[in-house]
Order: structure tokens, then C-alpha cells, then sequence
């Protein structure tokens, strides 16, 4: 077993080396821009992927760091949606703000709800944000004169981006969008997770009863993470609705919650990525054995997930890297 | 610096504190002892906020901290550890008690910065560390510690906190006898500004570091006294002989 044992004086070398970009990090963003060369038919595809990384990403930062799982996040992806089209449709089409908007209206809702959600742990929680979920989908279904119910919200129209780069039918500029979104809100969550702040998160998932002990207070800690996450899908859900052009009741459903936990614990959770690598297995996978049998494919999403849980407790990247602290130990 | 004034708490017909008067000085060394059952954690669970009291009232440092939540309390330097390891398994001793430092500087809600630039709030956890021969393994997860090391680590959190009220829990329970005395050098080196009351079993050490012993039995305080007063007193004996205690 490798013991890593800390320089005398410079105790802080050990944690700034943890915090260094690797070189499998920037591999990972290099290899976002492949697409672009290598499958330039598939960038709807991409984009689609790109801004359910995001979707995964906010979950990651609630139960990853914070420990709080949740079965209804897709309410705050919906509401990120239904704002950014219900923008639009309203005549004002301009992405970025729409943008904005959308993230302060699920962030809204993040935080109105966070006061409910951080007092419950487990499967009262997972109830909690379950029902809040289904609660959201059928006000959603009943408001139809907003909403446009079951049909979707229709008429969503966006101006170009910067005003001259026109959203066009290959995806190019929604995946130009989504990466460059996505690629931001990740440069910040890594900082975040990097920060005492997001230390006093791991704190609270490690040991809820430590942290007032320690003079945390852990209530308030996970508020501000449960409405930064909220602002995050809303922002996904948002890019999803501007660069499709349109949403419907299923971007607030429970399977949009219930695949969103699946790519997350494929994957691996907090450690960011996880539930960027759990989002493209997910999506590619949807992509292609639904291809060759579209009712069927949740039986592979299946087996996959049971494996996954049964052989690499950690997700994908957990074993990966254990994999790789072994190959180094042993060299 | 410490003062408890007629606390009180029920859990259901179960009497678990009972009137409990406390008055210790500054700086002093109390031992709280007394059998199982006594309510001896359920009196550091009342102080530091953990439990609430029926009634009564807790003073620290001449202010009401009754109503106060348990981190506020910590805020103002009532401490604690917990007689079972109460830990973050998978988070480094290092970033454990970084993690209290930076607490206690008021910079644990700070996002926007990286945790390696706070050096100086490393760096006295580290040296937090390094006193309680925890320095060389202060990178591992903690779950990977051995169970003394853990022991500890959990005096260590507490310093970190720098309290002006240290309630230890039983710092060595579950150490062997013959393995507790990095722990009680540990206790032995508490800066003599911090005021100490702990709770402990070995009588030998009771003796060796308290400068006054309290004597809990059934939720009350059946005596409060020096050691020799305490090591003679009839009824102390009765308790701990066994003679009055079968009911």
C-alpha cells in the first residue's frame, strides 16, 4: 500500500497537487471538440449530450459532495425549460439572457425548496424530491394555457447568438453553445469543489452529526449547494429548450429524474466527471440500441447499471481510478 | 467559565439529568465520573446543545448559551469529542482538521477560492497535527487510520476549533490500557488556558490529571470535590463498590 506522507513545511503541496489539472482532464476537453471533425453529423446528438453532462453535473454537486439524492431533479431542468421557451414565445428571443432568466427562475425554486429538502436524509428525501417532482409535472400539465400541456410548448423561436450565429439545422452552433456552456459551469463547480466550501460539503456528507462540532453551519451549507445545483439544471434544461426550440411535459418527468441518477451513479459520483461520462455512455447508448430495437433498450441500460453497482460500487471512474493508484503503487 | 444552573432533562419516566449545578473555573482540570448510565454524556449533549434542557440554565464565560445551536456554541468555544469516533471517514486527517480551522475563520462558506492558497489555515492544521503524532499519516483517509491514531484525531478536530471549553468524552475509550498513553500525553500537553472537564473510566487517571472530580449517579451529581476529598468519601465508594447500586 502506498503511504503518501507530506513534506515537512509544505503540508499544502499535497492538496495542491490533488487540485492540479491532470492529463486525462484535459484530454477529456480536447476530445469534446472531436466531433466537430470526426462525427459531424451527430452534433444534435452532441449537443443533447453536452447539456445532459450539464443536467448530471448539478446532480453531482448535491449528492457527490453534499450527499442529498434526489429522484426529482428534473423540476428544476423543467422550470430552466419552460422559462427560457415561455421567454421566447413571449417575443424575446436573445439565448444569453433567456439564459439568465431561466437559471434565476430554477434557482428561484431551488431555493424556496432547499428549506424543505436539506432537513431529510435518505429515503424520506428521495420521497420528498420525488413528490415535488410528480407535484411540478401535473401543475405543469394543468396550467396548459401556459404551458401548452401534453402538446409541448410550441412557437419557441431564437435569435441568433451574439446576433449574427444562427442556430442551424446540424446542431453545429448548439453544440458550439452547449460545450462552450457546459465547459464554463464546470470551470466554476471545479473551483467550488476545490474550496473550503466545497470541503465543508464533503464534511457534511461524510458525518451530518461532525459538522456542528466542528461550528458548520451544515443547514445552510446545503441550501446554498441545493439552489446552486437548482440554477445549474435550469441552465441545462434552458440550453435543451433554446437549441431544440421547443418543450414538453417530459423535461420535468420522473424518467428524466430517474435517468439522470442512473448516468450518475454509472459514472461515478463526486468527482464531476462521473456524471459526464455516465451522460455520454447513457446517451450514445440510447442512441444506438435504440437504433436496432426501440422498445427493448432500457433491458441493456439495465444489466449495464446492475454490473456497474454489483462489480465498481464507485461508478465507472472509481474504478478507473482504482485501477490506476494500483498500477502506479505497483510500478 | 463554565456554569450549568438547575438542568434538567426527561427522556420519557427516565431521569437523565436531574438539577445539575456546574461551576468550574477557568483553566481547571474536572473529571466527571460515575457508572454507567450515570448521564455523564448526556450532560456534554446538554451543554454543548446537542439535547436540549427541560430547563435550567447554561453559562459560558458569564453569557447565556442556552438557547444557542450547537455550532454557535463552538463559535464561542465550547468544545467537545465523542466518546465514539465521530469522524469523516474518507476525508484526510489534513483536510479534516483544515476543515475546522477554516470554520473557525469564517472562510468554510468561501467557493471562489481554492482550499491549497489558504496555507496558513493548512499549515496550523498540520502543526495541530504534528503534535498529536498524527503528522506523518496526515494525507491518508481517515477510515484507513488505526483506531487509536483515530482516537486521536478526534482530540485534534477539537483544538482546532480552539476552544476556551474542552469537554473530553472519554478520550481512551477503547484503547488498551497499555496503548492509551500517547492519548493521555496528548490530554497531559492541553494548552492549561483551555479549561478540561472530562469524562473518563481508569480511576488512575482520574487521579493523575483532574484537579477536581465530579461524581454522577442517576442523572445527579452525587459529590463534587478534590481528589483526596472524592478518594475518601464514603459514598463514592459505596457507588463504585457496588454496595448501593442494585435498584
Amino acid at each position: 500500500m502506498a503511504v503518501v506522507t507530506s513534506a515537512a513545511g509544505a503540508p499544502h503541496r499535497y492538496l495542491q497537487a490533488q487540485t492540479r489539472w491532470g492529463v486525462i482532464e484535459i484530454m477529456f476537453w480536447i476530445a469534446t471538440l472531436a466531433p466537430f471533425v470526426l462525427f459531424p453529423s451527430y452534433l444534435v446528438l452532441m449537443s443533447q449530450i453536452a447539456i445532459t453532462a450539464l443536467f448530471a453535473l448539478s446532480l453531482d454537486l448535491i449528492l457527490g459532495y453534499a450527499g442529498l439524492v434526489s429522484l426529482g431533479h428534473a423540476a428544476y431542468f423543467g422550470i430552466g425549460a419552460y422559462t427560457a421557451g415561455l421567454i421566447s414565445k413571449a417575443g424575446w428571443g436573445e439565448p444569453l439572457s433567456g439564459l439568465l432568466i431561466a437559471a434565476l427562475a430554477a434557482g428561484l425554486f431551488g431555493y424556496v425548496t432547499s428549506f424543505i429538502v436539506v432537513r431529510f436524509r435518505h429515503l424520506a428525501l428521495i420521497m420528498i424530491t420525488l413528490g415535488l417532482g410528480l407535484m411540478l409535472v401535473e401543475a405543469a400539465n394543468s396550467a396548459s394555457w401556459l404551458t401548452g400541456g401534453a402538446d409541448g410548448l410550441q412557437g419557441v423561436k431564437m435569435w441568433p447568438l451574439f446576433g449574427h450565429i444562427q442556430f442551424d439545422l446540424y446542431g453545429y452552433a448548439a453544440y458550439t453553445y452547449s460545450l462552450i456552456v457546459l465547459f464554463l459551469v464546470f470551470l466554476a463547480m471545479r473551483r467550488l469543489t476545490n474550496s473550503p466550501f466545497g470541503l465543508s460539503l464533503r464534511g457534511i456528507r461524510e458525518n451530518a452529526v461532525r459538522m456542528p462540532a466542528v461550528g458548520a453551519p451544515s443547514l445552510s451549507r446545503l441550501r446554498t449547494i441545493y439552489t446552486i445545483s437548482a440554477v445549474i439544471a435550469g441552465v441545462a434544461g434552458a440550453l435543451l429548450a433554446q437549441t431544440t426550440e421547443t418543450v414538453s411535459l417530459e423535461t420535468l418527468g420522473f424518467q428524466r429524474s430517474a435517468d439522470l441518477l442512473v448516468m450518475l451513479i454509472l459514472g461515478g459520483t463526486g468527482r464531476l466527471y462521473g456524471g459526464m461520462l455516465g451522460a455520454v455512455i447513457y446517451m450514445v447508448a440510447r442512441d444506438q440500441f435504440s437504433g436496432i430495437n426501440p422498445q427493448y433498450w432500457y433491458f441493456w441500460m439495465g444489466l449495464l447499471l446492475v454490473a456497474v453497482v454489483i462489480f465498481l460500487p464507485n461508478g465507472m471512474l472509481g474504478g478507473l481510478a482504482r485501477l490506476i493508484s494500483r498500477w502506479r503503487s505497483a510500478s | 467559565m463554565l456554569a450549568t444552573h438547575g438542568l434538567d432533562k426527561r427522556f420519557g419516566s427516565l431521569v437523565v439529568a436531574a438539577g445539575i449545578e456546574l461551576a468550574i473555573p477557568k483553566g481547571a482540570r474536572y473529571a466527571l465520573i460515575g457508572p454507567n448510565g450515570a448521564g455523564k454524556t448526556t450532560l456534554i449533549n446538554l451543554v454543548t446543545g446537542m439535547v436540549q434542557p427541560d430547563s435550567g440554565r447554561i453559562v459560558l464565560d458569564g453569557e447565556d448559551i442556552t438557547g444557542l445551536e450547537p455550532a454557535m456554541r463552538v463559535k464561542r468555544g465550547l468544545v467537545r469529542t465523542f466518546q465514539i469516533n465521530t469522524l469523516f471517514p474518507n476525508l484526510s486527517p489534513l483536510e479534516a482538521v483544515t476543515l475546522a480551522v477554516c470554520e473557525r475563520h469564517g472562510d468554510a462558506g468561501t467557493w471562489w477560492r481554492s482550499l491549497p492558497t489558504y496555507e496558513q489555515a493548512i499549515e496550523e492544521a498540520y502543526g495541530i497535527l504534528t503534535m498529536l503524532v498524527l503528522g506523518a499519516d496526515c494525507n491518508r483517509p481517515t477510515r484507513q487510520l488505526a483506531y487509536g491514531q483515530q482516537r486521536l484525531l478526534e482530540i485534534a478536530l477539537a483544538l482546532a476549533s480552539k476552544p476556551k471549553v474542552l469537554l473530553l468524552d472519554e478520550p481512551a475509550a477503547g484503547v488498551p490500557k497499555d496503548e492509551s498513553g500517547e492519548l493521555f500525553k496528548a490530554v497531559a500537553g492541553i494548552s492549561s488556558d483551555i479549561t478540561v472537564l472530562f469524562i473518563e473510566h481508569d480511576m488512575d487517571v482520574v487521579f493523575r490529571f483532574a484537579t477536581r472530580i465530579i461524581v454522577m449517579v442517576a442523572g445527579r451529581i452525587l459529590v463534587e470535590g478534590a481528589p483526596e476529598q472524592i478518594a475518601s468519601d464514603p459514598r463514592v465508594r459505596e457507588v463504585y463498590l457496588g454496595r448501593a447500586h442494585h435498584g
